[in-house]
């Protein structure tokens, strides 16, 4: 297996004059979940369909599993498994019949049993597809997928429309994928996702990378300054700390030194008898980066 | 996996899907027959001149009615069926997938002629008891081997109609427009013995007149020879090769944007 599993440099793709991929970098290593995160039309399906091979690109250099995607051999072709974003499945054939099917067109694929309880859908393997409810018919997208028991899995929108429960099995699934060793190429634009699944994390907008790195450090959050918020009772002073007052009535201090700032703050508050009110500390959430990163570039 | 066994299980899951859509199954083979008897009761007790000595409509009707088994089990199931899986992106699952383009393509085609081969029998049987048609025997190579041309060639039509279809909605109006109106105008609702000679002409240019021909020659019971009709198999050909380069020409995997 080869270390690099992904490697994209200067990657674009236009539909006539609209730039949907706009020169983008991409590294992902062997065995690890690496998560696309975007809004709807920020490029994350063209570039995993580039990936895969289902598309072709303008630009750039793409390695997929040491190939190039876009030649398409049945080698490659056989490492891979992909879930595309929309279903399109035979209705008339069983579960167990669709897996079987599937697992015919690969060298060496995964047992059925095992594919069957990967992906949770035990009882129903005598049931025809178009009997199926949604996420049911999702998992058995991902179970096909899964057929030739791939190196490289891609999962576009995995669990969009489903349920919160639904959501939750379906990330158990995809951890039991990366616990077997596999590498994981998934796009979303959740970001609760993204922060419960991935190793790294890639955030696109409108076509370009905008930040990229581990969800807990992803857009400067460690290095992140901290936020202090709280209300001032009426009447009271006001601590010898620079404020800055928000729209609904409650003060913000924003620091890079918390234990310091707290200090001083709780020691004045104490010594005037100010009791604050609603005292919360926090760091940005992997939403707030998001949000911020989003919003700029949409602007 | 090799060429034989990739093909035989293609083949097998298409038939699974298709005997487990029973109203599907049911008017695929209903339809011919349907036509078969309403056409020998409004014509029946008519005479048919085309070949030579007066002979009774029904013996036209069940070599015409095998004709068209052929071609609503070739092009019209092949266009449909095709252009629904390219739609609802069982094909564009299947293209990530090692499968080789020919093995879907052959089961598929392969599948479509089991149906034709099987709604002839039925349709030549239920001839023989009901209108007492004769079975071709001297003829019989000749009507096996118009019959494999042609279904040849309305399954190459099929596929290339398919990459012409927009989408799967429109499917129906397609297939349909595409095929009706050639069907009343090359000898297989109805015998053109009255009509006008640039209709004729016109009708001649297309496959389905000569697919029709070449069956009706081969049934005739009072055809000299071995039955083979030269001229009907060429053009067939023709239009054999014509469908094959507009398939590879225009067959895609992906549904089609807009």
């Amino acid at each position: 297996m080869p270390e690099t599993a992904i490697q994209v440099r200067g990657l674009r793709k236009s539909y006539g004059a609209v730039s949907a991929v706009a020169g983008i970098d991409l590294s992902v290593c062997a065995g690890e979940v690496f998560a696309l995160l975007g809004p709807n039309g920020a490029g994350k399906t063209t570039t995993v369909e580039i990936l895969e091979g289902h598309r072709r690109r303008d630009a750039g250099e793409v390695v997929v599993l040491d190939a190039d995607p876009e030649l398409g051999t049945r080698g490659f072709r056989s490492r891979i498994g992909i879930v595309l974003q929309s279903t399109g499945l035979q209705p008339y054939l069983t579960v167990d019949e669709v897996i079987e099917l599937f697992r015919g067109y690969y060298p060496n694929p995964l047992p059925l049993d095992e594919i069957v309880s990967l992906v949770g859908l035990e009882e129903k393997r005598h049931e025809r597809v178009l009997r199926l409810s949604g996420g049911q018919q999702r998992r058995l997208d991902v179970a096909i997928g899964l057929a030739g028991n791939p190196e490289l899995l891609f999962l576009d929108e995995p669990t969009t429309g489903f349920d919160p429960s639904a959501r939750h099995v379906a990330w158990n699934m995809i951890r039991g994928l990366q616990s077997l060793g596999k590498t994981v190429f998934l796009t979303t634009h959740y970001m609760d996702e993204a922060q419960a699944l991935a190793d790294r994390v890639a955030i696109i907008v409108d076509g370009a990378i905008v930040a990229e790195g581990p969800p807990g450090t992803l857009g400067g959050r460690a290095d992140a300054a901290t936020r202090i918020r709280f209300h001032l009772p009426p009447g009271s002073s006001r601590p010898p700390i620079q404020l800055t007052a928000q729209t609904d009535g409650s003060v913000d201090i924003v620091t890079p030194d918390p234990t310091q700032t707290l200090y001083d703050l709780t020691s004045w508050a104490l010594a005037n008898g100010v009791s604050l009110l609603g005292l919360e500390v926090s760091k940005p959430s992997l939403e707030d980066v998001y949000l911020s990163l989003t919003r700029r570039e949409i602007s | 996996m090799n060429v034989i066994g990739l093909t035989v299980r293609q083949v097998r899951y298409e038939n699974k899907s298709f005997w487990r859509n029973p109203f599907s199954a049911f008017f695929t083979f209903a339809f011919p027959l349907m036509f078969l008897v309403i056409f020998n009761l409004l014509f029946g007790h008519d005479t048919y001149r085309g070949f030579g000595p007066k002979v009774s409509t029904s013996t036209f009707y069940t070599p015409a009615i095998v004709a068209f088994s052929v071609i609503t089990a070739c092009y019209t199931n092949i266009a449909m069926t095709v252009t629904i899986a390219r739609d609802h992106g069982i094909l564009k699952r299947l293209r990530g997938t090692p499968l080789p383009t020919w093995g879907y393509l052959a089961g598929r085609i392969l599948h479509a002629i089991l149906i034709a081969a099987l709604l002839v029998v039925i349709v030549v049987a239920f001839g023989r008891v009901f209108y007492d048609v004769d079975i071709p025997t001297t003829t019989l190579p000749a009507f096996i081997v118009s019959l494999t041309v042609g279904a040849a060639t309305f399954c190459a039509l099929g596929v290339a109609v398919s990459g012409l279809i927009p989408n799967a909605e429109a499917a129906p109006a397609v297939v349909n427009a595409s095929i009706l109106p050639l069907l009343f105008i090359s000898d297989i609702f109805i015998p053109l013995e009255n009509a006008p000679k640039w209709l004729v002409t016109f009708s001649n240019i297309f496959p389905i007149k000569h697919f029709a021909h070449a069956i009706l020659t081969a049934f005739n019971p009072f055809t000299k020879g071995a039955g083979f009709v030269v001229t009907d198999l060429v053009v067939m050909a023709v239009w054999c090769a014509g469908g094959l380069a507009m398939a590879l020409r225009f067959f895609t995997w992906e549904p089609r944007m807009g």
